[in-house]
């Protein structure tokens, strides 16, 4: 009896490695667009940077969540249930990931964009080839833990209707009576999705760092 | 006698209440070879950053290779510089820094490439044989795939020689080139500006501690103290000879200190 409660359970983890996935993605670009629009020249696309990271971490992703959903279509913009979670997800952790990119990119040495400036690279070719191949390993192992973080965030979206793997496990639990099957279950597969997300980061860091080892030159 | 390559009038840099340059002029030659020489925090290094456009300047005109440095022409005459005339200004100027500044994460043959291929158009062929060229002038054709981290600070500053040259620029600075080094690799980098100087008709601007070097290298030495330039002159007029009180002291500090000169 208990197959089809766990293949319940294994539907939740879809939706969760969905929301997961997509939300990684998308907090990963925004967190690069806002990320260096806060180091912009420009002053007004650092206002925006700093509006938008201030705006996300300041308020609560359950909130952020109800006004995708709920709010948004009354603007006109009506998403899927898993598009609204997405956004809000992406969104929320973008804003953290904002501030690691910052971080990454201001730890790298100033004599390595004085390097450049005396080989008169452009701003791109400069961030592009000699900034962020340096900030990348200093930035990843903070996206690594962003990215747990918003895994373990998703389960804020059964608020919009979404069957994710805790709202299953609820359901299993109300329709069996049993808490540890269920819950025990969604205990090893939430630990066994931030294993891959964390030893995947460790993999990635490994390729990035190559030839970084030792003394910076 | 030529028009000067650089020409800098009445130039002075403050950082806040600090004044790091007083209105200090100098005019360079093509070709010519000078050795800035004075204390620490004298300024002789802001001059080499600002000729590399790492500092700007607070007042006063620079003008490299017959066109202004900061300013460029506009509306009703020179208005400030943007960044595309500072970009065609720097193609005229390298520089070597005290602690190399080389990229890390990229093998030496990237590091010299890199701008060539970026900034100038070449292919990646022609700019692999142009820097397999320069690794062997400097010593260093072995090295090609090395990465930074695996140099010895001499081969590391060979390297960032190499990089600079790989753009072909007019004037060359080197700052305090081999400050950094331990004791026994300063000459393997000293051989490789002696050959510069030697071989080719590059203005080279050189900050330098090394004083025995810089006699032999430059055609005139300035002596900088406080922003100005105190004393200058051929290098036996201003090693055995010097005039002025300042540069005398300095000079025995030195010598007490263990430098040759």
């Amino acid at each position: 009896m208990w197959s089809g409660y766990l293949w319940q359970i294994f539907e939740g983890a879809v939706v969760t490695a969905q929301l997961t996935l997509l939300g990684s993605a998308l907090a990963l670009a925004v967190a690069f667009a806002a990320g260096l629009a806060r180091l912009s020249r420009f002053s007004a696309l650092r206002a925006l940077s700093i509006i938008y990271v201030e705006f996300f971490r300041g308020t609560s992703i359950f909130v952020q969540l109800f006004w995708v959903y709920f709010v948004l279509p009354f603007a006109g913009i009506s998403l899927e249930p898993l598009q609204a979670g997405v956004l809000a997800l992406g969104l929320n952790v973008g804003a953290y990931g904002a501030e690691v990119v910052r971080g990454g990119i201001q730890a790298v040495p100033r004599e390595q964009y004085e390097a450049c400036t005396a080989l008169n690279l452009g701003r791109f070719q400069k961030m592009r080839h000699v900034i962020l191949p340096q900030a990348l390993p200093l930035m990843l192992p903070t996206f690594g833990n962003n990215a747990i973080e918003l895994l373990k965030g998703t389960a804020v979206v059964s608020l919009i209707s979404l069957n994710d793997m805790t709202f299953q496990a609820q359901i299993v639990r109300s329709q069996t009576g049993s808490t540890l099957i269920p819950f025990g279950t969604i205990l090893i597969l939430y630990f066994a999705m931030a294993l891959v997300i964390s030893r995947g980061v460790r993999l990635i860091e490994r390729r990035v760092t190559r030839g970084l080892d030792g003394t910076r030159s | 006698m030529s028009e000067p390559i650089i020409r800098m009038d009445s130039i002075s840099k403050r950082f806040g209440a600090l004044t790091v340059l007083d209105g200090l002029s100098l005019q360079v030659r093509p070709g010519e070879k000078l050795a800035l020489i004075g204390p620490s925090g004298s300024g002789k290094t802001t001059i080499l950053r600002i000729l590399m456009t790492l500092e700007s300047i607070s007042g006063g005109h620079v003008e490299v290779d017959g066109e202004q440095l900061f300013h460029m022409p506009g509306q009703g005459g020179l208005v400030p510089a943007n960044e595309a005339h500072l970009h065609h200004m720097r193609t005229r100027i390298g520089m070597v820094f005290q602690h190399f500044n080389l990229f890390p994460h990229k093998s030496v043959l990237d590091n010299i490439t890199l701008a060539p291929i970026l900034t100038k158009g070449v292919s990646r062929r022609d700019a692999e044989v142009k820097a397999r060229e320069l690794l062997e002038m400097v010593g260093l054709a072995d090295k090609a795939s090395s990465m930074p981290s695996q140099l010895s600070g001499g081969q590391k500053q060979r390297v960032a020689i190499a990089r600079a040259l790989a753009l072909s620029p007019k004037i060359m600075l080197f700052d305090e080139v081999t400050s950094a080094l331990d004791p026994e690799l300063v000459e393997e980098v000293l051989n490789v500006m002696r050959r510069l100087a030697a071989e080719t008709d590059m203005t080279m601007l050189l900050v330098t501690h090394e004083m025995g070097f810089a006699h032999d290298f430059a055609d005139r030495v300035l002596f900088f103290d406080r922003g100005r330039i105190v004393e200058e002159g051929a290098p036996d007029e201003i090693f055995r000879h010097p005039k002025q009180e300042r540069t005398q002291t300095f000079l025995r500090k030195i010598i007490a200190a263990g430098h040759r000169v």
